[in-house]
């Protein structure tokens, strides 16, 4: 249903110079693959900055990718212009990050929830409020809140009502940036209990970022593991869970934290060392190679100097041999 | 023990709104020591927030309204500061962490303007030292290229890197308390074990007392000494962290450690979660405001409400806000299970 072939997306960075180019790139996200098919669930995951939040929306169009393909049932969509994105706008839906950032100050939960509705043509006018409430109670929320305004809630219910306004529109594909990291366990398992019912009932297609692995290993079909612009691992959920091959996503594994303060205060982890590198100047070889705990495994300087690529699964030099 | 640090007693925040009146915060009480931290967890709207924005004076008034029989920090009442002197404690000997980057950072300035102006606000440096100060700050967050980053904005930054510099700016002034709240939600595992290990270098370093706010209940467990739980703008139950996680009392206490999903068990398993709505903090029901979703409640809970009452345990303190303490008491074992001791840095590096 979704195809994302080699995408790239790099910004500019620094002052212009005399020429009007600026100064330096920097590689957000550079060449990413990935399918998803209709009724799956493919998680996203890796450090923070690493680029999964700008994969997300320059696959829906809200930055122009520098390079590379998503098409969505076939169709190019990454490089349409507004009016003719129109129709995939209702059938692809996503829920951002940052509630606050994208909720209209100035309107009504009501006015924010029917909107949609509205621009699409989707229910009479009067409908239109049954069905604000609905949404609002479908998420967890009192319906009877639909008058208030944004400020009036707190975080986790914020969140929530981005959630809700992405269901207004019965879409195709949900792409979820972190939506339920700001919600208490037990609202978090509520919504993510409702977005595995709605897939079920109407084969909803997510695309879902989050830090929280032990959700991601619920709700997921399939997992991909992104690091410094780069997918390293991709694998159904049990093989990622069970067998991680990747040395980060390893280190990854192992730093989820437990609640269980017996064992969370004497649980061994795998330290990343050395700095974050920096994605104006990724690393030669293995972009993960300064801080991999594995690297000694490989024989000779293979992993400052050889990129290794994301073949069946994992794109290091141990997997591949 | 010593004077505690921060002293709150009968802390009531509420809202005066078109709706009613929304009591966010309503009733709550709790000591904090140099070098402690209180984990503070709850339903999300329970007001957590509220009580952190509180002890800032940072509640917008109208339409909040701010009351308590006693807020102070190191000795000095907090409610009868004048602005001026409300300005020099906060940021500085008070900070506080905001639960939102976005809306927190302002989007027409540069990184490098708003974490400077915080340092040039309360201390006596150069601008020049204080780029040096800050620069070194988004270094200790894990920020590569902390020099280049000083000049982007808000949002050429990733969600994630947005949250640290908020904890940068949390931490650059060394203060005496940090309320940190939900510090590390937009963060991957490995980036939060390093700013957990931040925090806590802080605290040995300098005996910083930390509020730590957080839905993340293993980052609970590995931090705090002590958890207080909120549910509807009250505490409902208030233990050491360790008796807390082995054996929860209150009934939404026990609803929220059955709801945390697990890296271990059965995925294709439903999650749980605790039956029913949260409450409408305008319209709360009369007794208990946990009885409409428990399992346990009697008649009592629905006309009387409960107070927070110690548990007879013998090894630590612990209270909880629910009549079948009683009834619960019988089966409370000792709370003397061995929890070692805290983590000494090492656990989260
Ligand atoms: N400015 C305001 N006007 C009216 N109500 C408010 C305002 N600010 C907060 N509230 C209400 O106060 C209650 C407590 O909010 P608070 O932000 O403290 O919750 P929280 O426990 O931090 O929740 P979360 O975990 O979701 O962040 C919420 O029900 C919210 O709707
Ligand atoms: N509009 C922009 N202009 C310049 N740089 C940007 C812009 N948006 C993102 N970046 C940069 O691209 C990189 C990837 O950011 P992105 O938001 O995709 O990360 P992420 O994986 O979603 O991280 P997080 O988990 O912290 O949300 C970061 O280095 C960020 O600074
Ligand atoms: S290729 Fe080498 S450096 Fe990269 S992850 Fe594999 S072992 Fe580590
Ligand atoms: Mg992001
Ligand atoms: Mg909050």
């Amino acid at each position: 249903m979704l195809e994302v072939t080699d995408l790239h997306k790099h910004f500019p960075i620094g002052k212009k110079g005399l020429l009007g180019k600026p100064a330096k790139w920097l590689h957000a996200v550079d060449g990413v693959s990935f399918s998803l098919e209709k009724g799956e669930t493919l998680g996203l995951v890796g450090e923070s900055g690493c680029g999964k939040s700008t994969t997300a929306r320059t696959m829906i169009g809200l930055y122009p990718p520098t390079s590379g393909s998503v098409k969505f049932e076939g169709e190019e969509i990454s490089h349409l212009s507004r009016s003719e994105r129109a129709p995939f706008r209702r059938r692809i839906q996503m829920i951002f990050q940052d509630p606050y950032a994208s909720l209209d100050p100035r309107q009504t939960v009501a006015s924010i929830l029917a909107e949609p509705l509205k621009i699409h043509r989707l229910a009479k006018p009067r409908e239109r409020k049954l069905r604000a409430m609905q949404l609002l109670d479908a998420v967890g929320l009192n319906p009877r809140h639909i008058h208030r305004f944004p400020h009036e809630f707190s975080g986790g219910q914020r969140q929530r009502i981005g959630v809700a306004r992405a269901l207004a529109l019965e879409p195709d594909l949900i792409i979820c940036d972190e939506p339920v990291s700001a919600l208490d366990v037990s609202i978090q398992a509520q919504v993510v209990n409702l977005l595995e019912e709605l897939q079920e009932r109407f084969g909803l297609s997510y695309l879902f970022i989050a830090h929280d692995l032990a959700v991601v290993r619920h709700i997921c079909d399939r997992v991909a593991v992104m690091y410094l612009g780069k997918i390293v691992e991709i694998a159904t959920r049990d093989e990622l869970f069970e067998n991680p091959q990747h040395p980060y996503t390893k280190a990854l594994m192992s730093a989820v934290p437990h609640p269980d303060p017996k064992i969370e205060r004497t649980r061994e982890r795998i330290v990343l060392e050395g700095d974050v590198p920096s994605p104006l100047e990724p690393p030669t070889g293995c972009r993960f190679h300064p801080r991999c705990v594995e690297r000694h495994k490989v024989e000779g300087d293979r992993c400052s100097t050889v990129e290794p690529q994301l073949g069946e699964r994992s794109a290091c030099h141990l997997s591949l041999d | 023990m010593s004077n505690p640090i921060l002293d709150v007693q009968n802390l009531r925040v509420r809202f005066e709104t078109h709706h009613g009146v929304v009591r966010a915060v309503d009733g709550v009480s709790f000591q904090l020591h140099e070098g402690e931290t209180l984990g503070l967890v709850g339903e999300s709207g329970s007001g957590k927030s509220v009580t952190n924005l509180a002890l800032m004076g940072l509640v917008p008034q109208p339409p909040g309204v701010v009351e308590a029989d006693k807020m102070s920090f190191e000795g000095r009442d907090l409610l009868s500061l004048s602005d001026r002197e409300l300005r020099s404690v906060r940021g500085n000997d008070i900070s506080m962490i905001f639960q939102d980057p976005m809306t927190s950072l302002n989007p027409l300035l540069t990184i490098g303007r708003q974490l400077t102006e915080v340092l040039e606000v309360h201390k006596k440096v150069t601008r020049r030292e204080a780029r040096q100060i800050c620069a070194d700050g988004l270094d200790d967050v894990g920020i590569p290229l902390p020099k280049k980053r000083l000049d982007q904005y808000p949002h050429e930054l990733s969600g994630g890197m947005r949250q640290r510099v908020m904890i940068a700016m949390g931490l650059l002034c060394k203060p005496k308390v940090l309320l940190a709240d939900e510090p590390t939600t937009a963060l991957d595992v490995t980036i939060q074990a390093q700013i957990l290990e931040l925090m806590k270098r802080l605290q040995e370093t300098h005996g910083t007392a930390i509020i730590l706010v957080t839905h993340d209940l293993g980052v609970v467990a590995g931090m705090s000494d002590r958890v207080n739980v909120m549910y509807a703008g009250k505490l409902v139950e208030t233990a050491d962290a360790g008796p807390l996680f082995e054996q929860p009392r209150h009934p939404y206490t026990k609803g929220l450690l059955a709801s945390v999903p697990r890296l271990t068990g059965d995925p294709n398993a439903e999650l749980d979660s605790i039956p029913g709505s949260p409450p409408d903090l305008a319209a709360l029901p009369p007794g208990c405001s946990f009885a409409p979703r428990c399992g346990l409640k009697t008649d009592q809970c629905t006309t009387h409400t409960p107070t927070l009452e110690e548990l007879p345990t013998r090894a630590t303190s612990r209270s909880s806000a629910c009549f079948e303490n009683a009834r619960l008491t019988d089966t409370l074992i000792a709370d003397t299970l061995d929890y070692g001791d805290r983590p000494q840095g090492g656990s989260f590096a």
